[in-house]
């Protein structure tokens, strides 16, 4: 197993230095504001998404959560690629990351689309590991529903 | 010069059995495989153990010489695989030291023999007629600990739903022993049974059950141990440790998967009403209704695990023919030499006892705030198996406070050797994460 490229540097780095980290209120008091936490009941990584819309743009989207590097490095990569970004921009980023992510380490990611998230493309190789990058973005998913925003029609049991 | 002289009877080092650790590795296979490039240092045998050629070539031998059902045919094979059936069932016995056969029940695993115990609860419950020591209701209470695996605590939280009755449970200390301080209130006429796991799969104590016996037997309750992480690990004696039930399961034990015990009382199987109905469990079906064969028949519905059941016997032979003293005292002494070694490792924290005594070969342990699937990955590919994450005992994580935690098991195929590539695998892992 070549473990350089399951911890791609990117990945330790958002898990040392995450980004946008702590769940935050809505600066605007018009915004909706709806969050979603999952769990994977295997390990009991945890994250809270919390997203504040317009209903056309994710204002912002904030999290907290504890776990593994490779959960945690994905909620940063999640909130830097999509807070600020419009509803249907984030639903491309955010089914391209799923699609990466489904792909067993066969789908090149667009890194003009996913950023840092590109890094994630060799968790896609490890079955086990696959539901901790996928744990941030399936809450977000709910979390974007909740906030009356649908981001994604896929479902990934992983 | 002095000279000391010890008493008569005192066992000492050399009057414990040992055995060769390098031919009984020889009996396992999988042992000489590669990992990631790496020789195999499997430390995850708590969560299921390998198995030696003496078992695999019974299986085997089974399937291509005496496969046939068992209890319903007159034929010859059908005749041998029953004989190798109920055989499996005697050598389990002898092994438990069960004061008779019939007092060994064949289920799926330890899970499912711990729910045949809780539903013949429930199925009492609703039979006014029931044997009144199943029969459970508002104001009666069900004891267990927090030490649990979920398969000793989700049965009887759902039979506490059912039937109205209370769970309660034995606290952890700090240290990760089991907190007996309550247990004049905790175990009260109101108990009904006390559920109690013998030896914890995450923080690896065993747990004394003297004092708790006696108070069970003060108060009129009964006793399950859950015995899936002792029995394969040490010697056990039913009649010694005067249980009412006990559970464990053959994957753990050198056996096959799909096959468990419960071992229980002949006097209180017979007082149990069936769980599962169907094929073999039956004395006479009517239309009108059914009655029940006699234990352990009425426990095992339908076609049973048979070839697994004999491959339990050839585990409990192999584990026999090394002795399970021998087994115990070589796991006491990698213990000893694997919390010696760990407690080098810098910011490395061990949950459940930290000496070796009145505790098995399983250690869990955090290193540092390194979240515990990265220690497993760092660890894997350096071919080193551990398991990592709440295994299955979630209050335990709770109770100290992390996630989840990394555990590494060992059994009699392990050596110091296997422990020190863990130790410099656990290295690595800082290299990376710091």
């Amino acid at each position: 197993m070549q473990l350089d490229q399951l911890y791609q540097e990117i990945i330790l780095d958002h898990y040392k230095h995450p980004h946008g980290r702590g769940l935050r209120d809505a600066d605007d008091p018009a915004a909706t504001v709806a969050e979603a936490h999952h769990v994977n009941p295997t390990c009991g990584d945890e994250v809270t998404i919390r997203v504040a819309t317009d209903g056309e743009v994710l204002h912002d989207v904030s999290y907290d959560g504890m776990g593994c590097s490779i959960s945690q490095a994905s909620a940063s990569v999640l909130h830097e690629l999509l807070a600020g970004r419009k509803a249907g921009e984030a639903a491309v980023v955010h089914e391209a990351f799923v699609e990466l992510m489904s792909g067993r380490g066969q789908v090149t990611p667009d890194e003009d689309v996913l950023g840092d998230g590109v890094a994630f493309a060799g968790v896609a190789r490890y079955p086990a590991r696959v539901k901790c990058a996928l744990l941030p973005w399936m809450a977000f998913k709910d979390a974007a529903a909740r906030a009356g925003v649908g981001v994604s029609p896929t479902e990934v049991k992983a | 010069m002095t000279s000391i002289a010890f008493p008569a009877g005192m066992p000492q080092y050399d009057d414990v059995p040992r055995f060769d650790v390098a031919a009984v590795r020889a009996d396992f296979p999988i042992l000489d495989r590669e990992v990631n490039g790496h020789p195999l240092v499997y430390l995850d045998s708590a969560n299921t153990s390998h198995k030696p050629r003496q078992v695999l070539d019974v299986l085997r031998e089974h399937y291509e010489r005496h496969n046939a059902n068992v209890s319903r045919s007159v034929h010859t094979l059908g005749t041998e695989a029953t004989e190798a059936y109920e055989g499996a069932r005697a050598k389990v016995a002898a092994f438990i030291n069960a004061p008779s056969v019939d007092e060994v029940v064949f289920t799926k695993n330890s899970t499912e023999a711990i729910n045949i115990v809780a539903y013949a609860f429930s199925n009492a419950s609703l039979r006014p007629d029931a044997d009144p020591r199943f029969r459970l209701g508002p104001g009666d209470e069900v004891v267990i600990s927090e030490m649990e695996h979920h398969s000793n605590i989700v049965p009887w939280q759902l039979l506490c739903e059912r039937t109205g009755a209370t769970l309660r449970w034995f606290p952890v200390t700090d240290h990760g022993r089991l907190d007996e301080s309550g247990l004049e209130d905790l175990v009260t006429e109101r108990t009904k049974i006390v559920s109690l796991v013998h030896m914890s799969n995450i923080l690896g104590t065993v747990n004394a059950t003297a004092r708790i016996t006696q108070r069970v037997r003060e108060v009129g309750a009964l006793l399950l141990l859950d015995c899936s992480q002792s029995v394969p690990h040490m010697p056990m004696d039913v009649v010694d440790y005067d249980a009412d039930f006990i559970v464990f399961t053959g994957h753990k034990m050198c056996g096959p998967t799909g096959i468990g015990v419960l071992w229980g009382r002949a006097e209180l199987l017979a007082a149990m009403p069936p769980v599962l109905g169907g094929g073999s469990m039956i004395e006479t079906v009517a239309m009108s209704g059914s009655t029940f064969a006699a234990p352990p028949a009425r426990f095992e519905a339908g076609t049973p695990p048979i070839a697994e059941a004999v491959g339990l016997g050839a585990a409990v032979d192999y584990l026999s023919g090394i002795g399970m003293r021998a087994i115990q005292w070589h796991e006491k002494q990698l213990t000893a030499y694997a919390l010696d070694a760990l407690a080098t490792v810098p910011g490395l924290r061990v949950f459940g006892p930290t000496v070796p005594v009145g505790r098995g070969g399983t250690i869990s342990f955090a290193l540092g705030d390194i979240h515990p699937h990265d220690v497993g990955q760092v660890l894997d590919s350096l071919g080193v198996q551990v398991r990592v994450g709440h295994h299955c005992a979630r209050p335990v994580c709770t109770r100290f406070g992390v996630p989840a935690t990394t555990r590494a098991s060992f059994y009699l195929y392990t050596t110091t050797e296997e422990i020190d590539a863990l130790v410099a695998g656990l290295e690595q892992v800082r290299k990376v994460f710091d």
